[in-house]
């Protein structure tokens, strides 16, 4: 399936990457930051243990599904205010 | 009942005096966050401000109808600021009325505390003496 990864804050400084659409064989968010934490170097910023999710821009947890077409964003903690 | 995004100076005086609730309104709470110009003991030039365009706006909409249905409030007031801001420059201003003031306070203080944790903003500072550019983490 293909889907549009969405990386922001400090994930996006450190990839480089704001936007990029990619195809994956995975069935839920956290196969999918598995799948992407295997591409190693800076990738490894998605280990966060506080990473958030959102899933067609709505919050989720890791243990969301995916599906063709979907719009994922990994992002830190948020800090508005 | 209003939110934004936005790239522009807030003025909250402005933003008060537009602030029209219903004559049934007996009290207006409003708050506004400043950038400072020191953080964990370092001095600070500017302050940055991500968001997620479309997601952010809808999840204020969301904020303000949440308010709403835990508090009797006559009008809302919800803007943030996003992009390069200086120190001094407000962050965010958000005001609610409602005919007593214990709502208003509680809701006030409810829509600050989901702003800082539950709506996508991010805040980078860049400290003076280094130029160093640091994303800040809840604290």
């Amino acid at each position: 399936m293909i889907i549009e990864l969405c990386l922001f804050a400090r994930y996006r400084e450190a990839l480089g990457i704001e936007r990029e659409r990619i195809e994956v064989d995975v069935t839920s968010i956290a196969d999918l930051r598995d799948a992407l934490l295997g591409r190693g170097d800076n990738w490894a910023v998605l280990a966060d243990p506080k990473l958030c999710c959102a899933r067609n821009q709505t919050l989720c947890s890791l243990k969301s599904a995916i599906a063709d077409g979907d719009e994922i964003a990994f992002f830190p903690q948020m800090t508005g205010g | 009942m209003a939110t934004s995004i936005t790239t522009d100076v807030i003025r909250p005086g402005h933003r008060l005096d537009a602030f029209e609730p219903s004559h049934s309104a007996g009290a207006v709470v409003s708050f506004t966050g400043l950038v400072r110009d020191a953080s964990h003991g370092q001095a600070v030039s500017s302050l940055y401000l991500e968001h997620y365009p479309g997601m952010t706006e809808r999840m204020l909409d969301e904020l303000e109808i949440s308010a709403c249905a835990q508090w009797p409030l006559h009008a809302v007031d919800i803007v943030h600021r996003v992009g390069d801001l200086a120190c001094g420059e407000v962050i965010v201003f958000v005001a609610v009325a409602s005919a007593h003031r214990q709502a208003a306070f509680e809701a006030a203080s409810y829509l600050m505390d989901q702003l800082k944790s539950q709506v996508p903003l991010w805040k980078r500072e860049t400290q003076l003496d280094s130029a160093q550019r640091v994303w800040l983490i809840p604290t």
